[in-house]
């Protein structure tokens, strides 16, 4: 009974993470520029791969995948900021500046 | 001292969750090998409180908790925008304040901007950072200054 329960859970875990990157991945191909293609890998960076990791570790259980598999997730949380903070910052560099409607504050 | 410490407590439990052998000599040898490797960070003089910042540990969890939060409604947002298209968003730029003192803090700070979709962090210039959103409501969030006002609790 738990373990449908826990199966159940983890692939409602694992289809919803598999949407939220087919969804970033459409945003990707669809956004118009640079900048705002990069809002739409963020979806696939935080809460897809959270929700996919998640499910997984409900199907490992407690153990030591589990823990791996948290780990995993952790370094993505701390590094994919650091990953898409360098890629702004060396395409402002480059001279490529953003698409703005509306007010431009600068 | 207590920096020390924290460290050899972080590679021991990494050791220890990534290994999955207890057998005496593997032990031993995880034990060595922390030693060794808080022993040449030490040499190296990289282990302050920046590499092991222990004076944040209290807050920080609290601070995650609600960015976890924000994380799930502004994915929820942008994901709504990417099948609506191109028609629903309104990219724009500003230069926001860092009420931060410490550069910890402010890394903090950008680092959540740049987590959350629909805001990324493009530059920091002394006490300002340039902020790109996807619509002109997720630059107004951050102007309200509730992220901003929570990371720097984060330094008391």
């Amino acid at each position: 009974m738990l373990a449908n329960i826990v199966n159940l859970l983890s692939s409602a875990c694992l289809l919803l993470g598999a949407f939220l990157i087919i969804s970033g991945a459409v945003g990707v191909l669809r956004f118009p520029d640079f900048f705002t293609r990069m809002h739409a890998a963020g979806v696939t960076e935080t809460l897809a791969t959270t929700l996919i990791l998640l499910g997984l570790m409900l199907l490992a259980g407690w153990s030591i995948i589990s823990f791996k598999l948290l780990l995993i997730l952790l370094f993505i949380l701390i590094t994919s900021p650091v990953a898409s903070h360098a890629l702004t910052k060396a395409a402002l560099h480059g001279k490529l500046w953003p698409l703005v409607d509306g007010k431009n504050e600068q | 001292m207590k920096h020390c410490l924290s460290l050899a407590f972080v590679l021991m439990v990494l050791w220890l969750g990534n290994s999955g052998y207890y057998s005496p000599l593997l032990l031993s040898l995880g034990a060595l090998s922390v030693v060794f490797a808080v022993w040449v960070s030490h040499r190296m003089d990289v282990i302050d409180h920046e590499s092991q910042p222990l004076h944040l540990s209290g807050h920080i969890l609290f601070f995650y908790c609600w960015l976890v939060g924000k994380i799930i409604l502004s994915n929820i947002d942008v994901v709504k925008r990417i099948w609506l298209g191109n028609k629903s968003i309104s990219p724009c730029v500003a230069r926001l304040p860092l009420s931060q003192e410490t550069d910890m803090g402010k890394v903090i700070y950008a680092n959540s901007i740049t987590l959350t979709p629909g805001t990324v962090s493009m530059d920091i210039e002394g006490t300002t950072v340039l902020v790109h959103a996807l619509t002109a409501e997720n630059i107004a969030e951050l102007k309200d200054g509730e992220m901003n006002r929570r990371v720097a609790d984060l330094e008391l």
